[in-house]
């Protein structure tokens, strides 16, 4: 329960507030302001899990969402896998263990909820450490729409784990009346706990914030847990700071190993100190601050050791602390048990190693230089460059509307970080033609100390023995030295094949610490210059993201538009088992009590062809066509005569593309001289408008002639059977329902209780049917009505699997199941629908190309299987027997398949449609479909098995 | 995810646009009168440029309305879009290369 490494004062957590937690089953103690890691460290615990493959002990390494090191599984308040110890903000009640590299997720679902906002501005600035506040500062005060997100609790960033100062007083001052400033501009969002986590085209940048997890169990229930911003801004700036990388030595995975600007971060942000005894090894002058700063607070720093042959000009200001430096030196590695006791120390020149001496410690700190945090840039395809003296990767190009600033740049003093963010926002309000601010103080920082050069060094050579398998590159993909020397020595040379070779970069980091590393070690292997090696890509998301963030609302039932008809409710209280077609949610059939689906579609079949049946299809696609060009449009686009069509009537239609193939069919109503009523299939709805439209605005734009969508404005319930002509008559006395008066293939308006109707003599069962259409308002009225008109004859309502055997007993195609987009009207044998008096038709130049003549090609056929008791599988194959009854040897030639097959109460049998290779031509022939392993021997037949003379349908 | 310019409506998302593929390949004025690899050309043909290239969008979560873009088809940027009732500055030339890799 105690934390003894916790300090006496200071930090940014909030010492009078207790928080206790869980951690692999023992009770510890926080505060606010702490993260699982600080927390941890504070009660005096490093390692927090163990290698994923090889077993040691593994343990915080980095303070952010760099460590390589400390995976957790959360369990409470929710469970989820694969966190950070160092980015996971404590709060009451958390319950966590350590995860061998791999998580579990919840097995009860989510409750929280997650969203998104979409938000446009100017402006916006990534990163809210000096640089990203200079720079949002002066976009603000120019009065421009800024945005400004940064992934840390609250702003600061670098300026959190020192002890710089601003105009004479403590840095963090500024930082406060900085933000102070910033919430007094309207037209500034600031959100902090949000990562930029991905950077697109055009300004486009994803990020998440995190705006319940901190307050665990506390969290409100109607706040949403986290959300995806999609920003777009006119300029980027891009100030997201870098990441320290370690030098690699044999046995660096041992907890207590530590980036040395961590250490800083624990003590000054966390109050806590990372150990007792510290051993800092170094490349590079930016470590001498956590020797220092970790002196001050009282531990016993044994060592700094720096492998510049030069050491540093800050060895005085050391000496002076009683800080031993040793200069020219190195740490070759680390002993202990599941912590570091000792850091071996040898002399190191030329890069030849010396004698080893082992010196105590119980944290070694390092320091292997800067990298900045280029990702954003790079994932906006921004190209980089090697800097020789950095051993970095820099931006090496401005983009358009993204800049890259501070130290994310490679300006790594507090007074450059400031100018240069200033410089970066007045450039970019510059290229939006906005006056940057007159009055744009920037602070007063100390003038910087000019730094002694780095030392590039990616790794201590191995004198363990262990010939660099104990070097780890990737923390949590175990992989080392001596897995790149493998790569290497199998012949790969392109970074991208090594990263996947040896796995590094692939873990939950993605490679933060090991990436430049690995490219570094590589050129050292090849012997090429480390700009030759260049990086990996970098890819989104920087930090893990959560598909629960991404899915956001659209998840469950929001996750894609459920359309309904007005008769929906209706059809769910009548009992009614629904399939999906397309986004409708349309009847199947309507099952009574004890039925299963084949006795509810054989009663609902028989009810329809020797009764009376009704059908909701308000699902069909309706367009509007207007103006006076409209038949001539029409005329263009479906293969047959349209203009000849008289007011009143309906004609069937066929529309082709380009290549001759069938996209789509339906009825075509005459309104009037000037407006036609198409009607498409449910499917082919929105796709047969947007053919239309295409063709009218871009080859004939000449045609006056504009179509809509009107299928939402209409119901549509087809009446079906031979008591329809009853049912229509007794709901609408006013029309003359006699054959003569109203025949096939016309239409009337009635009204009915002086709502307007149409009444149109269409079918696709090949019955004797009408349809109805009614505003969806009056459409339960009407169906009701229809319903109780239809009881002497028993009339029953039927779904859409009843309407599929209807049809298909009639051979009429479904679009898209009896065809596949290589199918023409002469292939479903409707060369009837194909005008021969047009001139032309889209499609009907294909019609005389060669492949389209082929008596070969594929043809609609029926099919009965012979034993009358097989229901052939939809997308069963069609083969043919030897004549000596055999199968041919395989590969068995194919010669269709099963497009529709259904039981039919009519034919008392199954039947199938199928496309089968010269098919009108093998009618009366016994083909083979193989069903469950034997050969179902059917009969090819006509497609059209009721009624072949229509007689029913035009009575 | 790109903003793209709608010469009717101004700057929107992406996802609100459809492509229409190479721009310029006009229908054919008489079909019957062109010969079977005239025609397979116009259904079946286009260019697969690396570089600037003539294309149709269609504004169609938005105004629906169809226009031709220049794209660079390596970077993705575009360069210009056209209503289609304005001069198409590029077409010319563009119909021109065309013609040239046809057979
Ligand atoms: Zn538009």
């Amino acid at each position: 329960m105690t934390s003894p490494f916790r300090t006496a004062e200071g930090g940014r957590i909030d010492r009078a507030t207790t928080l206790e937690f869980t951690f692999d089953g023992q009770t510890h103690t926080g505060h606010p302001g702490d993260t699982l890691a600080s927390a941890l460290l504070a009660a005096g615990r490093h390692q927090v899990a163990t290698s994923i493959k090889l077993g040691p002990p593994r343990g915080i390494a980095a303070a952010w969402a760099e460590d390589p090191g400390g995976l957790v599984q959360i369990e409470e308040p929710f469970p989820e896998p694969m966190l950070l110890a160092t980015t996971v903000e404590l709060h009451d009640g958390l319950v966590a263990h350590g995860l061998p590299g791999q998580g579990r997720l919840a097995e009860i679902s989510d409750s929280a909820r997650y969203d998104a906002v979409h938000h446009h501005v100017d402006v916006l600035v990534v990163g809210a450490g000096p640089a990203g506040l200079a720079a949002a500062l002066t976009a603000a005060r120019s009065g421009a729409r800024v945005a400004l997100v940064d992934d840390q609790s609250e702003a600061g960033g670098s300026l959190l784990s020192g002890t710089d100062r601003l105009d004479g007083g403590p840095a963090l001052e500024w930082v406060a009346a900085a933000v102070a400033e910033l919430a007094g501009h309207p037209e500034v969002l600031h959100l902090q706990r949000t990562t930029a986590f991905g950077s697109y085209d055009d300004g486009f940048v994803l990020a998440l914030e995190r705006r319940t997890d901190h307050l665990g169990t506390a969290a409100p229930k109607h706040v949403s847990r986290q959300r995806v911003w999609r920003l777009r801004a006119r300029s980027v700036v891009v100030a997201t700071g870098a990441h320290e990388r370690p030098v690699v030595f044999s046995d660096n995975d041992r907890p207590g190993t530590m980036l040395a600007g961590a250490a800083r971060t624990f003590l000054h942000r966390y109050g806590v100190l990372p150990g007792r005894q510290a051993v800092v090894f170094t490349t590079n002058d930016s470590a001498y601050d956590a020797a220092l700063d970790l002196h001050r607070a009282g531990v016993r720093v044994q060592a700094v050791v720096d492998a510049r042959p030069a050491g540093s000009p800050r060895r005085e200001e050391c000496e002076r602390a009683g800080i031993r430096v040793l200069s020219g030196a190195v740490v070759t590695g680390t002993q202990g048990v599941e912590r570091i006791t000792h850091a071996r120390v040898a002399a190191f020149a030329d890069g030849e190693v010396g004698a080893v001496s082992a010196i105590a410690c119980d944290v070694l700190l390092v320091s292997g230089g800067w990298n900045p945090a280029v990702h954003l840039f790079s994932q906006a395809r921004g190209r980089l460059r090697y800097d020789e003296a950095l051993g970095a990767f820099l931006p090496a190009e401005e983009l358009d509307g993204l800049s890259v600033t501070g130290a994310a740049a490679g300006v790594f003093d507090l007074a450059g970080c400031l100018t240069d963010g200033q410089r970066v926002a007045r450039a970019a309000l510059t290229a939006l033609a906005v006056p940057p601010p007159g009055e744009d103080r920037l602070p007063t920082a100390p003038e910087p100390v000019a730094p002694a050069a780095p030392l590039v060094l990616w790794r201590v050579p191995d004198t363990s023995g262990a010939g660099g398998h104990t070097s780890f590159v990737d923390l949590q993909r175990d992989a080392t030295v001596a897995d790149i020397e493998r790569a290497v020595g199998a012949g790969l040379r392109s970074i991208e094949h090594i990263k996947r070779y040896t796995t590094i970069g692939t873990a939950h980091d993605q490679g933060k610490t090991s990436g430049v590393l690995t490219s570094g070690i590589t050129a050292e292997l090849l012997g090429v210059p480390v700009q030759a090696t260049g990086t990996t890509t970098f890819r989104p998301p920087y930090t893990p993201v959560a598909f629960a963030a991404l899915a956001g609302r659209d998840r469950g039932r929001l996750f894609d538009p459920e359309r309904v008809t007005s008769l929906h409710d209706w059809h769910v209280a009548a009992g009614a088992v629904f399939e999906d077609v397309g986004q409708w949610k349309r009847p199947r059939h309507y099952p009574r009590p004890g039925e299963d689906m084949e006795a509810a579609v054989l009663r609902e079949c028989a009810a329809a062809r020797t009764g009376v049946g009704l059908l909701d299809g308000s699902t069909l696609g309706k367009i509007d066509v207007q103006g006076p060009d409209a038949a001539v449009l029409l005329d263009r686009l479906y293969t047959n005569l349209m203009s000849s069509l008289k007011v009143g009537s309906v004609r069937y239609g066929v529309m082709c593309g380009v290549d001759g193939m069938v996209i789509d069919d339906g009825t075509v109503l005459r309104l009037a001289e000037d407006r036609f009523l198409l009607l498409t299939t449910t499917g082919g709805a929105a796709k047969v408008l947007d053919w239309m439209e295409e063709w009218a605005q871009t080859e004939w734009p000449d045609l006056r002639v504009h179509c809509t969508s009107v299928t939402e404005q209409w119901n549509t319930f087809p009446v079906v059977g031979p008591r329809s002509r009853d049912v229509i008559g007794a709901v609408f006395p006013q029309v003359d329902v006699a054959n003569e008066a109203f025949p096939f293939m016309t239409w009337r308006d009635a009204t009915l209780d002086g709502v307007p109707v149409r009444l149109a003599r269409i079918s696709f069962s090949g019955e004797l049917a009408f349809e109805v259409y009614v505003n969806p308002w009056y459409g339960v009225a009407v169906w009701e009505r229809l319903l109780e008109a239809g009881r002497p004859y028993g009339i029953t309502p039927y779904g859409t699997e009843t309407m599929h055997v209807l049809r298909a007993e009639k051979g009429y195609p479904i679009i898209g199941q009896d065809t596949d987009g290589t199918v023409t009207p002469h292939d479903l044998g409707m060369a009837w629908a194909v005008s021969k008096k047009k001139p032309d038709f889209v499609g009907k130049r294909s019609f005389a190309r060669q492949a389209n003549q082929d008596p070969l090609r594929k043809q609609l056929v029926g099919l009965l299987p012979v034993d009358r008791r097989t229901v052939l599988p939809e997308g069963s194959q069609i083969v043919e027997l030897h004549a000596d009854g055999q199968l041919p040897p395989p590969p068995v030639p194919m010669l269709g398949h099963v497009t529709s097959s259904y039981r039919s109460a009519e034919l008392a049998r199954p039947f199938a449609l199928a496309l089968v290779k010269g098919g009108r031509s093998r009618i009366g022939d016994t083909v083979h479909v193989p069903v469950d392993g034997t050969l179902v021997p059917v009969e090819v037949t006509g497609s059209v098995l009721v009624d072949p003379e229509g007689a029913r349908r035009d009575g | 995810m790109q903003l793209i310019e709608c010469p009717w409506c101004g700057p929107r998302e992406e996802v609100e646009f459809h492509y229409g593929g190479q721009a310029h390949v006009p229908y054919p004025d008489h079909p019957a009168e062109v010969s079977d690899e005239e025609w397979a050309h116009y259904v079946f043909f286009r260019d697969n440029t690396k570089g600037r290239f003539a294309e149709r969008w269609c504004h169609s979560a938005g105004c629906r309305r169809w226009f031709n873009a220049i794209r660079d088809t390596a970077t993705y940027r575009f360069e210009s879009v056209h209503r289609l009732d304005a001069p198409q500055p590029h077409a010319t030339e563009l119909a021109r290369s065309r013609r040239s890799t046809a057979p």
